[in-house]
């Protein structure tokens, strides 16, 4: 007997590789910079420097390289009347299942990247401490939509969310 | 409102309570008391280091000065009021906050009484509701009232469909009544046996050396790092080992005083207002309910040396409790059998459901166990091997085959089962947990599967709960059985986005 999780129906907005590209960017060159800077200016750098600053190259650009496309193709969302399935990660992949019935708010934000490329994060939380269940990389237009259908299930199931 | 000025009016709806109390205050006096034990350390050495500088004195006055201004104002903006609908905090000077808790959603109340409080009669209020969507919202704490106003309000926040006792104006401290409450367990002095093998000694130890060496690096004294550098030049086994011991000894010398500090006059009880209380503390006097409708749970748990003893604490899964200070606690470290008994109890069955037998988890948790235990180990000695000095490599070397005898044990801890109304988790090793959670509890799944799970076909399966940490999870399990369980844990959840022969036939039994 096997059973498995079925892939959740909707693939997130094409828009989200150039996002997590230019998030993984950011973060390496953040860790590069610095390490460039002390390199150039000081007199003499010890070896272990230059290595570890060609080191940090090399895994952040293979980083930037391979994860955005990666995430792209496994991050999959899905919202049925009775619960949102979401399943997100790339090297670690995670599930997560939350019952309408137990949703208590639903958020959008949308971060300056986001905001560039019209994308959304929308955020579904329950009253459980551990429980958020976020889609990120929607379309505006669509995480509005989903916003809206999900408020409206979510005042037609009756139930205290706890 | 228009009630017309013929009509007799109501008394039944005016609320004596409604109106704003301070704190006590003798809170002026305990405050000070309890926050300057904490500072305590840094008056003297201000004081005492220097040949009486007069900047020291002046300093040191400016600090207990500050420290009384700080309570007086804190008593002074602090009021609160409890009205029919919900308790009221406002509190604070330059911030003003305005804390409001309705009170349908009180879940639990705990009441600490430091030994600055005690001293004065006084007792500290947490009121917890569980809600953590909003910060601030999962609670409020009364900072002091006296010990009788406290366990006034404890009974009246905590009373639930009863009309609130809003009593008349000439009475309003009337005494709600009390009927007997059921002990379910109370402290046997044979349990402390099990403080030695619970290592808080030790913990302690650890802690006042934190704080002690916090003020030693204040005072530009480094003796951690001088230790270090001074063991790097006289590498002596011998002392070492000498020190070692004396630190073991230390810790389970101290343990059996601290269990007692901690667990004295421990009692649980089921209360006739529908809540669970625990009570315990020698000096700092701790009671803690617990709405038994909001109860999702047990937690039985089992440090290595204290499970070799055969012994277990317990502990309550439920919302509206901080984490601080383990107040959670259901029972302290005893013989495993009062633990499963409190279970039992506490959660009102036949059959204590972490007594259930649970399933085994596959070969390939086991695999995943002992690499997590052991590479880390391996990787340090590695590392010491390049770059310490040649001493340093053998002692993880040492510590391998403990690593990986835990790994080993922790595989053999992990366990699942599922009786009609728990899902009964079992985790790790060096603290193992039974956790027993109500399935109609269960409020979401977080399934995990990380790269080298899916090369090995398992998953961790996580229930998310409003109750306890907010997630429980099933390690390492099968991914078929992890999900069949998922799925006959809380039916219909899961189940539109399986697919696989059982769900096929599931589906066809169904349609039968």
């Amino acid at each position: 007997m096997t059973l498995q999780l079925r892939t959740p129906r909707h693939q997130v907005s094409p828009k989200s590789v150039l996002l997590w590209t230019m998030q993984a960017a950011v973060f390496w060159l953040v860790l590069f910079i610095p390490q460039l800077i002390v390199f150039l200016l000081v007199n003499e750098p010890p070896t272990w420097e230059l290595a570890l600053m060609i080191a940090t190259l090399v895994v952040g650009v293979v980083h930037t390289a391979v994860e955005p496309s990666w995430r792209y193709r496994v991050h999959r969302w899905e919202t049925t009347p009775d619960a949102v399935y979401t399943l997100s990660g790339w090297l670690n992949q995670e599930w997560r299942v939350a019952p309408v019935s137990r949703i208590q708010t639903i958020d959008t934000k949308r971060g300056p990247f986001q905001q560039m490329l019209g994308l959304s994060t929308v955020t579904v939380t329950t009253a459980s401490a551990a429980g958020p269940v976020e889609i990120e990389g929607l379309d505006h237009e669509v995480a509005q939509q989903l916003v809206v259908e999900l408020t409206n299930t979510t005042q037609a199931t009756p139930g205290d969310a706890t | 409102m228009s009630t017309p000025a013929d009509l007799p009016a109501a008394p039944e709806f005016t609320e004596p309570l409604a109106e704003w109390h301070r704190l006590h205050v003798r809170m002026l006096i305990v405050r000070p008391l309890n926050e300057s034990i904490a500072m305590l350390v840094p008056i003297l050495v201000l004081l005492f280091t220097g040949n009486g500088e007069k900047w020291r004195l002046i300093a040191s006055g400016a600090t207990v000065a500050a420290i009384l201004a700080f309570s007086y104002l804190i008593w002074r903006t602090t009021k609160y009021r409890i009205t029919d609908d919900q308790v009221e905090l406002h509190t604070g000077l330059l911030t003003r906050k305005q804390l409001a808790v309705p009170r349908d959603r009180i879940r639990t109340v705990d009441l600490t009484s430091k030994p600055g409080h005690r001293v004065f009669g006084l007792s500290a209020v947490r009121i917890g509701t569980g809600q953590q969507d909003v910060p601030g919202t999962d609670g409020l704490t009364l900072d002091a009232v006296t010990q009788e106003e406290a366990e006034r309000l404890r009974v009246l926040l905590l009373q639930k469909g009863v009309a609130p006792k809003t009593a008349s104006a000439d009475e309003p401290h009337a005494e709600p009544v009390l009927p007997e409450s059921e002990v379910i367990s109370r402290l046997d002095l044979k349990w402390l046996k099990f403080a030695p093998l619970s290592l808080s000694g030790l913990v302690a130890i650890g802690a006042v050396f934190g704080v002690l060496s916090n003020y030693a690096d204040d005072l530009g004294l480094h003796p951690v790092q001088d230790l270090w550098e001074w063991l790097f030049e006289h590498p002596s086994f011998t002392l070492f080992g000498a020190f070692l011991v004396a630190l073991v000894v230390a810790g389970l010398v101290l343990s059996v005083p601290l269990y007692i500090l901690q667990f004295w006059n421990y009692q649980l009880t089921r209360e006739p207002d529908g809540t669970l209380r625990v009570q315990r503390g020698l000096l700092t006097t701790r009671s803690v309910s617990v709405e038994e409708q909001r109860l999702r749970g047990v937690d039985i748990q089992e440090p290595l040396l204290v499970r070799l003893g055969k012994g277990a604490k317990a502990a309550a899964v439920t919302t509206g409790l901080g984490s601080k200070g383990e107040s959670n606690l259901l029972l302290p470290p005893a013989p495993l059998s009062v633990a499963h008994q409190v279970s039992r109890d506490v959660l009102k069955v036949d059959d204590d459901p972490t007594t259930r037998r649970l399933r085994k988890h596959p070969f390939a948790a086991l695999r995943r166990s002992l690499f997590r235990h052991v590479v880390p180990w391996v990787v340090i000695a590695v590392g010491l091997a390049i770059w310490a000095p040649s001493w340093a490599w053998p002692i993880p070397v040492a510590i391998i085959p403990f690593a990986a005898l835990v790994g080993w044990d922790n595989y053999r801890s992990l366990g699942n089962a599922l009786d009609e109304r728990y899902l009964v988790t079992r985790n790790n090793s060096l603290v193992r947990s039974t956790v027993a959670l109500q399935r109609t509890g269960i409020i979401g799944w977080r399934i995990q599967r990380s790269f080298f799970q899916r090369r090995s076909g398992l998953m961790t399966i996580g229930a998310t709960t409003a109750a306890g940490a907010g997630v429980y999870h099933v390690t390492d399990v099968g991914e078929s059985d992890g999900l069949a369980l998922a799925d006959e844990a809380v039916p219909d959840l899961l189940r539109p986005f399986l697919v696989g022969e059982s769900t096929a036939e599931g589906q066809a039994e169904r349609n039968v």
